[in-house]
Formats: structure tokens, C-alpha cells, sequence
């Protein structure tokens, strides 16, 4: 499955608009301030992560970017057509799987389009099944043709991984990466596994406090093994979310939870 | 019996053993055999009971002579005429209310202090209104039907997951495409409940309802057995109310395994 290397879209260096522009973004809920004075970009075709500790305004900006929070008249430029893939599939457990797929599509040929989703999820053979009868990873599969059959220019990713099991969750990784390829939109993860994050994206921005406290590039060639470079970057990413690493210690698998000596745990 | 109890492997086909310890049926058949022998040796005088025998009899009588058929016709048409404007009402306050906050404001406050009055401490108030023909007999039906519909789908439209209609709106459905496609179908199952009690309160009502003076229906049937004491009459009528009140629960059983055969436990039957 080794794919030729993947040149990662630099940021907004010249031509093309960027795909997402958030300027001086600030977000309270009452006396709390969640998200302050945030600048981001995200290029086209950009696939970022967005790493923080829970309660560090993550899922906050995602909702701002997807339209769910109101943006209050603050500078928040998005594509016109996003999706979103949440924590939990949320298919509505009423309509067969290629009826959740085409939920708020209009046009001729809603079903043709629904199917051709579901076949680059590999689902071709559950389109007439109920959502309560598909595994955990199916429905996130069906998820992802749901939010892939709009075309989005953003895709929104909200931790859609966390909920599934470690050997699912890689082939997961795989087949956002290759669906990323095809279709090109511009990807924020929201994530807290820093493995993860390094796995996939081109870019790592680390939230803290409601602030973009670090930025990483990813240059490492796909698929990405947990080399020493990785490590590295882990290790300053780690660095940012305030948690020391321990001297030398196996390398974990893909994806993993890593689990600290304390007993705290970074996913 | 030990020797049963040890041996354990199944030799050939076993014919099921009759369990006596399991067998529901036996206490009724008893008590209808008790009564039947009551009957027969004038323990049980007919005009306090008739004998099963006798009741049975009757029920066929009243059958071919078209006179149990033609009330129950009767009878049916009240409960159905009640329980479908109770629906409509039910439904339509439901909706209003579950689906806008104004509407809430506007509509709970009044059905919930309606709830307080038992739908058939109306009856006298309703005959000093629509005096004593169909009229009240309908309006109580269709008032009491109307509450279990209304606070059943009001819970159920208020109970949807707002997970999912978050997602559904951030996929680009509103208004009529979102209360069509996620909040109804949502609220659907507590609709069905609604449903079930509504029926069950509309045969409940039926039968308080028939003894305003009526000059057909079921309650026609017993008012006059009660005049002649025929209690097999009046026995026959019971039997008929039970089995529309199980043929209501039917009804609502197949709908359900209809509507909500994405439910997983229809998806595994």
C-alpha cells in the first residue's frame, strides 16, 4: 500500500486564497473566554491538526468553522460547502445507510451519487442496511461518505477516530489519507492523540488557553513510521502540551494511547 | 426421579411434557369450570351470573341475529370518531408546542392544568351542554384521547437527540426537511405510545360514555340487560370490550413493527 510521496500544499505563500481565514477570533461563553484572538489559515488542500488538551476550545473553533456557532461578525471565511465528521457517527437510525448519505442532498441523481460514496468507503454492500446493524467503524465509514458525498472544500474531522479500536483506527487513518488525496479539500482534525496528528497532517497546531501556542510542520513522507524524526516531533509537540517525555521508552504502535508513568494519559 | 433428573441425554424425539408448575392457562380454565359447576347447581342463581355455557350461547344468538354486530358498529364508530378529532387535537398541540417555544409557552400551561380534571368529571358539564345524543359521547372520547397523544409526542418531539439534529443541520437541512426527516421520525416511537394509552382511554371512556342514555352501542346492550337482569348479555358485552382492547393493542403492535423496523430489536426478530 506504499504510495508515491504526497508534496504537501504550503501555506497560503502566493497565489491561491487560502481555504479558511479566521482573523483576531475571540469566543466567550459568559465570563469564560474560550477561544482569544485566534489567527488561522488553512491552505487549500491543507490538511491540519488540531491538537489540545480537553477544554482548550478545539471542538469550539471546529463548530465556529462548520457554522454551528455564529462567528458574531467576526472575520471567519470558510468554503461554502463543509462537512463534518463527529466524535459519533450520528446517522439517523431510521434511514438505510445510503439514505444517510443523501440526507439534504437535492438533484436528479441523489442515489447514484450516495452509492458512488459508499463504494470509496468500501461500504457498496450496506446501502440498503439499518445503522443500528453496522460495527462501530462501518458507521464512521458511512459518516465519511456522508460528509464526502457534499464535495466539501472543508472537510471537518472532530475527533472521529477516538471512539474506535486501535487496528480499525489505522485503516481509518489510511482511508482518510487516500479520500484526502482524490478529493483534495482542506482538512482541520480535531484530535488529542499527538500521533495521530503527526500521522496525518501537513501541519499541527497546538491550542492552548483559547491560543494557538505552537505551530508544526510535517514534512515527513507518507506513509510516516515512527522514526527518530517523528519522535522528535512528538516529543516538542508533547513539549507544548505541557507534558515532559520520559528519557527512552519503546516506541508505540501507530496510534495508540501513550500513557505516562503518572498514570496521566495523552491520547 | 433422580434417575430422571441424572440422566440427562435426550433419547429421541420427546413429546413436550405437560409442566404443570409453568401452566398459565390451568387457574383460568379452573375458575371457568368452578363457575360453570356453580352455575349448574344453582350455587350461582343466573340472575346474578350467567353460566359460561349460557353466555357462550347467548354470544352466538346475538351474533347471527345481527344485534351484537350492528351495536358494536355502533360503538366502534363513537370510539373512532373521538379517538380520530382527539388525535388531530393531539397532535396538532403537540406539534405547536414541541416545535416552538412560543407555541409552548402559549399551549403546555393550559394542557397541563387540564391534565388535573379526569376527562370524565366532564361528562355532567358536557351534557349540560351538548345535551344527551352523540354529541358528548364523542367530545369526551375525543377529550380524553387527546392528552396521552399530546404529552407522549410533546415528549417525544422535545426528546430527540439534539446530536443528530445538530448534525443534520450542519448537512444543510432546516425547517420542514428537518422536522420531516429527524424530528418526527424521532419522536415517532413516543407518538406510538401515546397511541396505545389513547386507544385503551377511548375504550375506557366508551364505556362511560354509552350509559348517557344511548340508544344504540355496546353500553345500549348492557343498560338494557341490566334492566332484565340478562347477565349473560351483560357478560357477552364484557367479553366483546376485552377483545377490542386487545385488538387495539394489535393494531398498534403491527404499526409499530412497521414504522420502527429500524429499531434493533425488530432488526433481530
Amino acid at each position: 500500500m506504499s504510495q508515491p510521496l504526497h508534496v504537501t500544499p504550503h501555506p497560503p505563500a502566493a497565489s491561491p486564497p487560502p481555504a479558511v481565514r479566521i482573523r483576531d477570533f475571540t469566543r466567550r461563553f459568559g465570563q469564560t473566554t474560550v477561544l482569544r484572538d485566534l489567527d488561522i489559515d488553512i491552505g487549500q488542500g491543507e490538511f491540519v491538526a488540531l491538537l489540545g488538551r480537553s477544554g482548550s476550545g478545539k471542538t469550539t473553533l471546529l463548530r465556529t468553522l462548520a457554522g454551528l456557532d455564529p462567528a458574531d461578525g467576526q472575520t471567519v471565511v470558510t468554503p461554502a460547502a463543509k462537512a463534518i465528521v463527529f466524535q459519533d457517527p450520528r446517522l439517523l437510525p431510521w434511514k438505510t445507510v445510503w439514505r444517510n448519505v443523501a440526507l439534504g442532498l437535492s438533484g436528479a441523481n441523489v442515489r447514484d451519487r450516495a452509492e458512488a460514496a459508499l463504494a470509496e468507503v468500501q461500504l457498496s454492500h450496506r446501502l440498503d442496511a439499518w445503522p443500528a446493524t453496522l460495527s462501530g467503524g462501518e458507521a464512521q465509514r458511512v459518516a465519511l461518505a456522508r460528509a464526502l458525498v457534499r464535495e466539501p472544500g472543508l472537510l471537518l474531522l472532530d475527533e472521529p477516530f477516538a471512539a474506535l479500536d486501535a487496528l480499525t483506527r489505522i485503516r481509518m487513518h489510511g482511508l482518510v489519507l487516500a479520500l484526502w488525496r482524490k478529493h483534495t479539500p482542506a482538512v482541520l482534525l480535531v484530535t488529542h492523540d499527538v500521533d495521530e496528528a503527526i500521522t496525518l497532517a501537513d501541519r499541527v497546531l497546538v491550542l492552548n488557553e483559547g491560543r494557538i501556542a505552537a505551530e508544526e510542520r510535517i514534512d515527513l513522507p507518507r506513509p510516516r513510521d515512527p522514526d527518530a524524526a517523528f519522535h522528535a516531533i512528538r516529543t516538542r509537540l508533547l513539549g507544548h502540551l505541557g507534558v515532559e517525555v520520559p528519557v527512552r521508552r519503546p516506541a508505540p504502535t501507530e496510534g495508540a494511547l501513550v500513557a505516562f508513568p503518572s498514570g496521566e494519559m495523552v491520547a | 426421579m433422580s434417575l430422571l433428573t441424572i440422566d440427562r441425554k435426550p433419547i429421541g424425539p420427546r413429546l413436550p411434557r405437560l409442566q404443570l408448575s409453568r401452566a398459565r392457562w390451568l387457574s383460568p380454565v379452573l375458575l371457568l369450570l368452578l363457575w360453570e359447576l356453580g352455575s349448574r347447581t344453582v350455587a350461582i342463581p343466573p340472575r346474578i351470573l350467567a353460566a359460561p355455557s349460557t353466555v357462550l350461547a347467548t354470544l352466538w344468538e346475538m351474533t347471527i341475529s345481527g344485534e351484537l354486530p350492528r351495536n358494536l358498529v355502533v360503538s366502534l364508530a363513537r370510539a373512532s370518531a373521538g379517538l380520530a378529532i382527539g388525535l388531530i387535537v393531539g397532535v396538532t398541540l403537540a406539534l405547536a408546542a414541541g416545535l416552538s417555544r412560543q407555541g409552548e409557552t402559549a399551549i403546555d400551561p393550559l394542557m397541563q392544568i387540564k391534565r388535573t380534571i379526569p376527562s370524565l368529571a366532564l361528562t355532567p358539564l358536557f351534557i349540560v351542554w351538548f345535551g344527551i345524543g352523540e354529541a358528548p359521547k364523542i367530545t369526551l372520547i375525543a377529550v380524553g384521547t387527546t392528552f396521552p397523544i399530546y404529552l407522549n409526542l410533546f415528549a417525544g418531539v422535545r426528546g430527540v437527540d439534539a446530536r443528530l439534529i445538530e448534525a443534520a443541520r450542519s448537512f444543510g437541512l432546516k425547517g420542514l426537511d428537518l422536522i420531516l426527516h429527524v424530528i418526527l421520525p424521532g419522536a415517532l416511537p413516543s407518538f406510538l405510545v401515546g397511541l396505545r394509552y389513547a386507544m385503551g382511554v377511548a375504550l375506557l371512556v366508551l364505556v362511560v360514555a354509552e350509559q348517557i342514555n344511548a340508544q344504540a352501542g355496546l353500553g345500549y346492550l348492557i343498560n338494557n340487560a341490566r334492566d332484565f337482569m340478562r347477565t349473560d348479555i351483560i357478560v357477552v358485552c364484557l367479553i366483546v370490550y376485552a377483545a377490542l382492547g386487545l385488538a387495539a393493542d394489535q393494531i398498534v403492535r403491527s404499526l409499530e413493527t412497521r414504522a420502527l423496523a429500524w429499531r434493533p430489536s425488530f432488526i433481530t426478530s
